[in-house]
Parts: C-alpha cells; sequence; structure tokens
C-alpha cells in the first residue's frame, strides 16, 4: 500500500533515513554477518592462529552433548512457559470476560507484572522458594518434601518456569481479554439458544475464534523464553546446579563471554539466528491465513 | 409455571457463574501480588530475622532503616553502590532508549512513506531485518564493536545499539498511511515544505501513538539485563537491575536480604507506576506494536 499524494526530493528522505540505517548496519547487520563469518574460523588455543573451517563449528556444536543438554532444556522450559503462561492468561481472561462487576480492577491488578523485569521476577521468587529463607520453601522443608533448588536440578527448572510464566502471564492476558471481547455477543447467543452448555460453548465458539490470537500468542511467548529469559536464568540459577537449567541463550553467553570460545558462540548464535528468522517467517506467513476459523 | 422455573434456574447458574469469576479473579489477583507482598514485608523487617527464615506476613519496623541504607549505601556485594545511583543510571538509559527508538523510527518512517527515491523498498526491508536480530543471537560480535569503537563504559555503547526499531517504525508507517491526502495537498498549497509539513502537522497527530509506545519503550529500556551486564562494569555506571541481582549472588542465606528486598522494590517501582497509571497509553501501545 502506497500513499497518492508525496513529497518531491531524494536527499531529504535520504538523510531521514540515515540515523536508523546507521544504527542498524554497524549494530545489527555487521554484528550477525560477523557471527556468521566466525563461526565458520577457528582460534587456536592461544589465540594467536585463526583458520577457516567451514562448517566445522557446527558440526561440533551439533554433535555435542552439552549442547544437547541445553537444546533439551531449552524445549522443555519454552514449552512450560509459554503453556503454563498461556493456559493461566486465557482461564483468567474468560473470567474477566463474564460481564461482571470491578473488571477494571481486576485487569489493573493482573497486568502490572508486565513491567517487572525479568530478573526481579526472578528475586521475587527467590524470596518465596529459597529452601531456607523463603516462605514456601521452607514450608515445603517442613512438610517433608526436600527442596533445594540449589542442588536439585528439576527443582531449579520448575522455578525458573514459575519466575517466567508468572511475567509473562500479564501480556497474555491482555491479548486474550481484548480478542474475547471483540467477539460478537450474537455469536454465543445464538449458540446459547441452541442449547450449548457454557464449557461446549467455549471450546466449540469461542476457543476457534480465538485461534489467531493464540497462534500469535504462541510464537510471541517461544521467542519470550528463548531469549528474554536470560535475566531470570542469570540471576537465580546460573544455568545450575550442574547444566540443569541451561539454555541455549544461556550457553551462547557462558561459551563466549566466559569460556572465550567465539567460534562455537558464534556458531551457536548462528543457529538461533535461524530458528528466530523462521519463527517470524512463521509468524508473518501464516498467522492471518492459516489459522482461521 | 415451567418456563419461571427455567427461568430463575437460569439466573441462579448465572449468579452462581458469576460468583465462581470473582472467585478465580481474586485467586489470580493474589498469587499474582503474593511474591511482591513478601517481598515488601521483608523489606520491612531486620536481616536476622529474614536469614533465620522468620519471614513474618505482616510488615515490620525497619521500613525506614532498610530503605535509607539502600537508598544511600546498597547492601551486600554493592556495598558502596547506592540504589539512588542506579536508579539514576536505569532512568537514564530507559529514557534515551525510548526517546531515541521513537525519534529514529519517526523520521524513517516519515521518508518510506512521503516520499519516492531509490532503494526505498531496500531501505525498509534493512530495517525490518532487525526484528529478526534480537541483541541475544549476537551477543559477541556487537560487543566487539563497541569495543572497537570506544564505548565501552558509556550511556552511547549502552543505548545506541538498541534504539534501532522495526516495530515503532512499522507503527509509524501504519499510522502515516491512513493520514489524508487532503492534509498532504492542503498543506502544499500553503507552501508548507516537507519538513513544515512533518513538524506542524505530522507530530501533533502523532502525540497519541508517541505516548503509547512510549510507555511500552521505556518498559523495555528500564529492564534490559544482558546489555548492560556486558557494556557496563563501571561501579557508577550500573543499571539497578543488573545491580539488584550481583547482589543476590548465589543466593547465601547471609546476605542482607532486607537491604536486597528494599532494592527491589526500588528497582520495580518506576515501571510498575508507568504501567498502572498510563494503563490506556500502555494497552493502546501494546496491542498496536505487536502486529
Amino acid at each position: 500500500m502506497d500513499r497518492k499524494v508525496i513529497f518531491k526530493g531524494r536527499a531529504l528522505p535520504l538523510l531521514l533515513l540515515l540515523p536508523q540505517l546507521a544504527v542498524t548496519l554497524v549494530f545489527f547487520i555487521w554484528p550477525a554477518a560477523m557471527a556468521v563469518w566466525q563461526s565458520l574460523l577457528q582460534q587456536d588455543a592461544f589465540g594467536l592462529s585463526t583458520e577457516f573451517v567451514g562448517l566445522e563449528n557446527f558440526a561440533e556444536v551439533v554433535a555435542d552433548p552439552a549442547w544437547r543438554g541445553a537444546a533439551a532444556n531449552t524445549a522443555v522450559f519454552a514449552s512450560s512457559v509459554a503453556m503454563l503462561a498461556l493456559g493461566v492468561a486465557l482461564f483468567l481472561a474468560v473470567q474477566a470476560d463474564k460481564a461482571i462487576r470491578g473488571q477494571r480492577f481486576y485487569r489493573t491488578m493482573l497486568i502490572w507484572p508486565y513491567a517487572v523485569a525479568p530478573a526481579i521476577s526472578a528475586v521475587l521468587w527467590l524470596f518465596l522458594f529459597h529452601p531456607s529463607i523463603g516462605l514456601i520453601g521452607r514450608a515445603l522443608n517442613a512438610a517433608g518434601v526436600l527442596w533445594d533448588y540449589q542442588l536439585n536440578g528439576s527443582q531449579a527448572m520448575l522455578l525458573v518456569v514459575i519466575a517466567s510464566a508468572w511475567k509473562q502471564v500479564s501480556y497474555n492476558f491482555i491479548f486474550f481479554l481484548a480478542g474475547l471481547q471483540s467477539i460478537p455477543k450474537s455469536v454465543l447467543e445464538a449458540a446459547a439458544i441452541d442449547g450449548a452448555r457454557p464449557l461446549r460453548r467455549f471450546w466449540t465458539v469461542v476457543f476457534p475464534l480465538l485461534s489467531p490470537t493464540t497462534f500469535f500468542l504462541l510464537v510471541v511467548n517461544l521467542v519470550y523464553a528463548f531469549f528474554d529469559t536470560f535475566g531470570v536464568i542469570h540471576a537465580l540459577t546460573k544455568g545450575g546446579p550442574g547444566k540443569a537449567t541451561e539454555t541455549l541463550i544461556y550457553k551462547v553467553y557462558v561459551d563466549g563471554v566466559d569460556n572465550l570460545n567465539l567460534g562455537s558462540s558464534a556458531a551457536q548464535s548462528v543457529l538461533l539466528m535461524v530458528f528466530v528468522i523462521a519463527l517470524t517467517v512463521v509468524q508473518f506467513r501464516f498467522v492471518e491465513r492459516r489459522v482461521h476459523y | 409455571m415451567e418456563d419461571a422455573l427455567l427461568a430463575r434456574r437460569a439466573l441462579a447458574r448465572q449468579r452462581w457463574a458469576r460468583w465462581l469469576a470473582h472467585a478465580a479473579l481474586g485467586l489470580g489477583v493474589l498469587v499474582f501480588a503474593f511474591p511482591i507482598w513478601i517481598t515488601l514485608v521483608g523489606s520491612t523487617h531486620d536481616a536476622a530475622t529474614i536469614g533465620r527464615g522468620d519471614v513474618p506476613l505482616l510488615p515490620g519496623g525497619q521500613a525506614l532503616e532498610n530503605y535509607a541504607t539502600a537508598w544511600n549505601s546498597g547492601g551486600g556485594t554493592l556495598r558502596g553502590n547506592p540504589a539512588a545511583g542506579m536508579l539514576l543510571n536505569s532512568a537514564i538509559m530507559a529514557l534515551l532508549i525510548a526517546a531515541g527508538k521513537i525519534a529514529i523510527s519517526l523520521l524513517s518512517a516519515y521518508a518510506v512513506v512521503f516520499f519516492r527515491f531509490p532503494l526505498r523498498m531496500a531501505a525498509f526491508w534493512t530495517i525490518f531485518i532487525t526484528l529478526m536480530l534480537p541483541v541475544e543471537v549476537r551477543i559477541i560480535p556487537t560487543y566487539q564493536v563497541i569495543v572497537n569503537l570506544d564505548l565501552f563504559n558509556s550511556f552511547t555503547g549502552l543505548t545506541l545499539p538498541l534504539i534501532a526499531s522495526a516495530t515503532a517504525t512499522l507503527l509509524f508507517r501504519q499510522f502515516f498511511l491512513t493520514i489524508p491526502d487532503e492534509y498532504v495537498e492542503a498543506a502544499q498549497l500553503d507552501g508548507a515544505g516537507p519538513l513544515r509539513f512533518f513538524r506542524d502537522i505530522l507530530l501533533p497527530l502523532s502525540v497519541t501513538n508517541i505516548a503509547a509506545l512510549g510507555v511500552i519503550l521505556f518498559i523495555y529500556g528500564w529492564n534490559q539485563y544482558l546489555w548492560p551486564l556486558l557494556i557496563i562494569n563501571d561501579r557508577s555506571m550500573q543499571t539497578i537491575v543488573v545491580g539488584l541481582a550481583k547482589m543476590i549472588g548465589n543466593g547465601d542465606s547471609q546476605n542482607e536480604w532486607n537491604t536486597i528486598m528494599a532494592t527491589a522494590v526500588l528497582a520495580m517501582t518506576p515501571p510498575v507506576l508507568v504501567v498502572v497509571l498510563m494503563q490506556r497509553w500502555f494497552i493502546k501501545g501494546l496491542t498496536e506494536t505487536e502486529k
């Protein structure tokens, strides 16, 4: 879609575009190209010589059990965060959509966690689940559950999932509520007159009508769980205990920043980049067309 | 008779459903607020009480001392790094990112929509691609660029790489396309040039969009974590979110948890206030940037 009436001039628009293009080229395109280039190189242990190794870094990364472990962690982590955050948000949005009093109050009380940084969310949940100072952590231990997320990998995973999903529910809630409120009441009334019970009405009428929203949110939640949760993991578990909560993005950071293994870190970055590009393409190509009622 | 019974039953069912909805939402609100409540309570007790594991459910009397310590001198490993300075750093970072993103996106959307020039679509797609390159996937090379440009430990290095914005550009482009041609024609008839049109007509029309986007971007900027962690190691430039996470260390029971909790409250107050007080713009910004 284009405008008909436009201004003349060639230098001015280029000048207007310059700041954005400069930042994009210097800090996005160039580093991304460098990541691809570095992923094809290998440095010796002393950083003295560099040689071109083709796809060897990728082969090493994919064959590395540590990377596979991180990929498995990421799959468990991302799908749990997305399911939990979407499920809870949908349930709450459906409740809030029933024309009840206090809707605005509930909305305000449910959306503010969006403003809490992932790393701070980690700190809040740590106060609750710390085995010796946390209210819930101590209660669990008192009840005979051996709770210590610093020692037990599954418990650590559970905690980072909760801390990450908690924050994301707000976002999903806003979109689900908007989606529910845009469903014409006449459709629901028609279903009701046909004798469909509320639960049946929800699964056969409401949920299919919400599917574009749900699919969009699924993509957003996956991207969130993949990338934005770095702060949660870094502040809460540092990938531990062992490597139980090390996700792909956390491993890129550890290998690149702590272990200074640039070739491997770059190859991992490129793999993640391919993943994001695929997700973005899926989102733009199929969101509007495929998922329909 | 039959009808009246049915009607009464339907009403009862509705009342029951409403009651259930209130109960579910009330429970949701409680679950959501609980971690914050515990943090607020923790920030009003002394370190020993929390260290022993006796966190009460009600506030204690240490609030003033704890917040004063956090504000003036910091706690734990960050002793000597007061929250006041870190809050200021976070505010500068968040405002620079929000203002920068809005400014360069307005300009580029204006160029793409209101002009025809060679490589117009190429420029548009170059900006669009940034959507697919979050900072997390290009950590090391971007870090190297910053070091080469000598921008390490500077607000420029902290904010400049984050201000390219495909979403903001797309949003403004979308909005500019809806502006009636008559506005442009009228401006041209009056002899107003493109810059005049931008300043006197387009900017005032965009105020709502700018405000909505500003709220979202402020929160985005305030909550940055990975980038400041990499680019800042000068303690005086530490942002509050990274600073707070550093205070925790490995989560030892001996930490000064009361000061840490007070710092946590201080760290989340500004963005939470922005969301709650500017709720309408926040929701508008959120639902319009994502799509």
